[in-house]
């Protein structure tokens, strides 16, 4: 119980620190609109995204009846707006947390032991980070199939690469520090060093990589969704900029292209935001900048 | 036999590269071995069609035999007689389908980069100059927010704004169809459609080279070899040339050769929402036909493509920087 | 007359939290046949003194007052163009050995002929030779002027630095920290050197650094700082056998001796004062051994006592 507590402490000193840091306000501020568009979607005078409408009502601007209008089969974009934010943070998340899990694993393994297991590691990290990654990506959904479970499979095979270099390089230069030499010398093993010792030290970088990788995570999303290599059993923002593109009548209703695009963006600069302030509140010295 | 000086730099680098190539060309054929469906009954509904002859065209194509079998075919194939496998949906060979849509993407994409590597690198020596300063800041907000935009969304906005509304620039492809221009006329046409789709690259990409080389020259200008320079006498303008900028470009052509990769990637947005008749939109209208010989041949080749330029950036840079070349200590 | 007078300079870094006194009114001077060794703790003010001089100051640092008068003119009066085209040829700068005062990517004879270029008018070819001269001058081969600074060693790359600074014949040579971080055989071989050249060139010398006996081997003139105040000045010899000021005791007392007695090492208990808020009266005296009540209240001024300045209440 007192563990949750001070989990929680530790959780509101965080939140209060990432709000000293002007991107972490605005991420922060980003970040709670989503939130509402999540929880309180159902509220918010919102109808099934994906139920077509009558005749009359195809591709009308907004008005008091569609608060952003309606696309071509008449679905009402503002139920597509809220609802896609659901989708975007489902994806977000999901796939950050499982790139960043499995990126870190081998960043860790490779950066600990060193040796033929990193040489063996870093070749194949490196050979993926050479494939270009959209071509990658498209493949990859090409021949799994369109669905929102591929999807973040396809994101995780595509950017785990980048987490693990960037968590070996952090466990190399926490190896050479004295605290595990000292560690080693009371006869401490292997498993239990890395874990005690190294771990604590990581898992922060850890927190502002995954933080980051949303950010990719949303762009794939994005944009295989655009390319038609989405899941259509979902509205994402990306389906409905492919819907409006690919229907030909973008450039008409102005009103369907808008929403998901002002979402999209914001979605990504708020991680962008927060992922700079986190890994900014991280850095040792950033307390005492302050005066705080 | 450690080969001094560049020599021995390149041929390393080289063979690295070579090794990279055909563990890319694995890759890719086991990548797509793993399509579900047949692509030659696919091609072949006709029932009447003999067994035989669909055992003649499983073996034409390299579908028959063992999974070992199929990959020693391929591997013929492709280095022998670099062929690339045949589409089905579009009755032509990969490799021809894909080379009369290379020129038109190569144009489009030096473009945009080299634009964006001027722009960018020179905005960012600014910004890293001025750190602090108001400018400073209104380049690096600038920019951070178009690098976080994807490019396709950049090219949305774009086409809506200056083609559909303004209706400056035309609404896609790469020439007006049916106009009939030749020479000079059709190159104009050609750089009026070129125009969007190449700032919509230039957009993303100039956005990362100024915060490379805006970092790059902060790191530069803290070191002691700046001040060393100005305790010479030298003016700040070749102080800034000489020692600042110089130094301050390495990361910069480091990072072009990781650029191309995204390079890729972004032409493929772009070119699919400009309707640009170039590679990029040729992966998205693989994809929409389910073409997956034309899809495995572009992936092998933008991969490959992304390996030379890589090696191309590490020989310049073996160049440039006498640190990596030139052999160290006494 | 002096080559050099430097009178009541200040220089104060100016951050968020207020102005820090780095350099707080400073004085000395230096003579066309003296060595001035500039000696005292990491972060008492040497270095940015000395670097006044040159007319560099690092933002958020700025020269606040005093003079700086070489050879008859100000230095803190000149137009900006003025002190550039001193730099390099009237007064001269080495930079601390362990740091990158080169540039990675120019090969060293394109450094030394860089500033042959900036302050004379020769061909390229006259500037090179020069330039291989010089490095034969400070015992580098000649032939190595095609290599890159990491190709040498921190002591080859000191001398690289040496040559740079000597080209143009500079009336006043600056030597930032020249031996630290480098192994004593180094130091030795580059010490010599300096000895070497400021005979042969009959060239002044200001010499910053924290180890006593760098200031031994070459100096003929110490001032010991402080806080960024100057608590004494006196020539070499009469600081090593007669210290005046508590402070001056306690370095030359914490200076080990290979020769002699076995004693305790000694340290000086403490830290020196922040100068954001400095307190009032003596800087010292917190540390100080022989503190008395005045030194709490009034800051000591500088007195002249058996040939050296000294500022401290002990003596008046």
């Amino acid at each position: 119980m007192s563990w949750l507590l001070k989990r929680l402490q530790g959780l509101r000193e965080f939140l209060k620190l990432l709000l000293t840091h002007n991107m972490g306000k605005a991420g922060v501020a980003i970040f709670v609109i989503l939130g509402i568009m999540v929880i309180f979607g159902p509220y918010m005078r919102t109808v099934d995204p994906m139920r077509t409408g009558v005749l009359q009502n195809i591709l009308q601007p907004p008005s008091s009846q569609f608060w952003f209008g309606t696309d071509h089969l008449a679905r009402d974009i503002w139920s597509q707006t809220i609802y896609g934010a659901r989708i975007a943070l489902l994806v977000g998340f999901v796939a950050a947390a499982v790139t960043t899990a499995f990126g870190s694993l081998v960043g860790l393994v490779s950066g600990y032991f060193g040796g033929k297991i990193d040489e063996v590691l870093m070749r194949i990290v490196d050979f993926f980070m050479m494939l270009p990654y959209l071509p990658l990506m498209i493949a990859l959904a090409a021949v799994l199939g369109p669905s929102i479970w591929n999807i973040i499979l396809v994101i995780s095979i595509t950017y785990w690469p980048f987490t693990a270099r960037v968590i070996r390089s952090q466990v190399l230069s926490l190896k050479e520090r004295a605290f595990v030499e000292a560690s080693r010398s009371v006869g401490a093993s292997d498993n239990l060093l890395m874990f005690s010792e190294i771990m604590p030290n990581v898992v922060p970088l850890m927190f502002a990589e995954a933080v980051l990788m949303v950010t990719n995570a949303i762009y794939a999303e994005a944009v295989l969704a655009f390319l038609g290599l989405g899941d259509v059993s979902t509205m994402s923002w990306g389906i409905m900029l492919h819907f409006a593109y690919d229907s030909g009548l973008m450039s008409m209703a102005p009103w369907w292209v808008i929403p998901p695009i002002a979402c999209i963006c914001a979605t990504i600069l708020a991680f962008t935001f927060l992922g700079t302030a986190v890994s900014d509140i991280m850095k040792p010295g950033y307390r005492e900048a302050r005066g705080l | 036999m450690a080969l001094k000086g560049f020599a021995g730099f390149a041929i390393r680098k080289v063979s690295a590269a070579a090794i990279t190539v055909f563990a890319i060309v694995c890759f890719n054929f086991v990548l797509f071995r793993i399509i579900p469906g047949d692509p030659v009954r696919l091609m072949f509904h006709d029932p009447r069609v003999s067994a035989h002859k669909i055992q003649e065209m499983y073996e034409k194509f390299g579908l028959a035999g063992s999974l070992w079998d199929q990959f020693v075919a391929y591997l013929r194939q492709l280095f022998l007689h670099g062929d690339l496998g045949y589409s089905f949906a579009r009755r032509a060979p990969v490799l021809e389908v894909i080379a009369d849509k290379m020129p038109q993407t190569f144009l489009l994409v030096l473009t945009a980069l080299v634009i964006a590597l001027v722009v960018g690198t020179l905005l960012g020596a600014i910004a890293g100059w001025k750190t602090g300063t108001r400018l400073d800041s209104i380049i690096i907000t600038v920019s951070l927010t178009l690098y976080s935009i994807p490019i396709f969304v950049i090219g949305i906005i774009v086409l809506l704004i200056f083609a559909f509304y303004l209706g400056i620039f035309p609404l896609g492809g790469m020439y007006t169809i049916g106009a009939g221009l030749t020479g000079w006329a059709y190159w104009k046409d050609v750089l009026w459609h070129m125009f969007l789709p190449t700032c919509a690259i230039i957009i993303w990409y100039a956005g990362e080279y100024i915060i490379v080389t805006r970092n790059s020259m902060q790191d530069v200008l803290d070191q002691d070899y700046i001040i060393s320079a100005r305790a010479k006498g030298i003016k700040e303008s070749a102080v800034l040339l000489r020692h600042a900028l110089r130094n301050a470009i390495l990361p910069v052509v480091t990072i072009t050769g990781i650029n191309v990769a995204f390079a890729i990637s972004g032409v493929i947005e772009a070119e699919t929402v400009f309707m640009w008749p170039g590679m990029g939109r040729l992966v998205y209208a693989s994809v929409m036909a389910r073409d997956y010989p034309v899809l495995q041949g572009l992936f092998l080749i933008f991969a490959v493509i992304v390996v030379l330029a890589n090696l191309a950036v590490d020989l310049i840079y073996g160049k440039i920087d006498p640190r990596v070349s030139v052999g160290g200590g006494q | 007359m002096a080559l050099i007078d430097v009178e009541n300079l200040k220089v104060y870094y100016f951050t968020r939290a207020g102005a820090v006194k780095a350099v707080d009114d400073v004085s000395f001077s230096v003579d066309k046949d003296e060595t001035l060794g500039l000696i005292g703790e990491s972060g008492c003010g040497k270095t940015t003194a000395v670097f006044a001089i040159m007319r560099f100051a690092a933002p958020p640092g700025r020269i606040v007052g005093g003079k700086i008068i070489f050879e008859g003119r100000d230095i803190l009066t000149m137009s900006a163009e003025e002190v550039r085209l001193l730099r390099g040829q009237g007064i001269a700068m080495v930079f601390q050995a362990a740091q990158n005062a080169l540039n990675p990517v120019m090969n060293v004879g394109q450094q030394i002929t860089e500033v042959i270029h900036q302050h004379e008018q020769v061909t390229k070819e006259e500037a090179w030779e020069r330039a291989r001269k010089q490095l034969e001058l400070v015992g580098i081969s000649g032939d190595r002027a095609k290599s890159y600074p990491h190709e040498f060693s921190g002591g080859m790359k000191q001398r690289v630095g040496i040559a740079i600074a000597t080209v143009c014949n500079p009336r006043l040579l600056i030597l930032d920290e020249p031996v630290t971080g480098l192994d004593v055989i180094v130091q030795r071989q580059l010490l010599n050197l300096i000895n070497d050249l400021r005979e042969k060139l009959g060239l002044p010398i200001i010499l910053i650094t924290h180890d006593l006996s760098v200031v031994a081997e070459t100096c003929s003139k110490v001032a010991v700082m402080y806080a960024g105040k100057i608590v004494e000045q006196a020539d070499a010899i009469s600081l090593y056998k007669n210290p005046a000021h508590p402070y001056s005791k306690l370095l030359i007392e914490a200076y080990p001796s290979i020769k002699g007695e076995k004693g305790k090492l000694i340290s000086i208990p403490g830290a020196p004062p922040g100068l954001l808020n400095p307190p009032v009266g003596c800087y010292f005296q917190p540390r100080c051994p022989a503190a008395m009540d005045i030194c709490l209240e009034a800051e000591p001024t500088m007195v002249a006592k058996d040939g050296h300045i000294v500022a401290c209440h002990l003596y008046k």
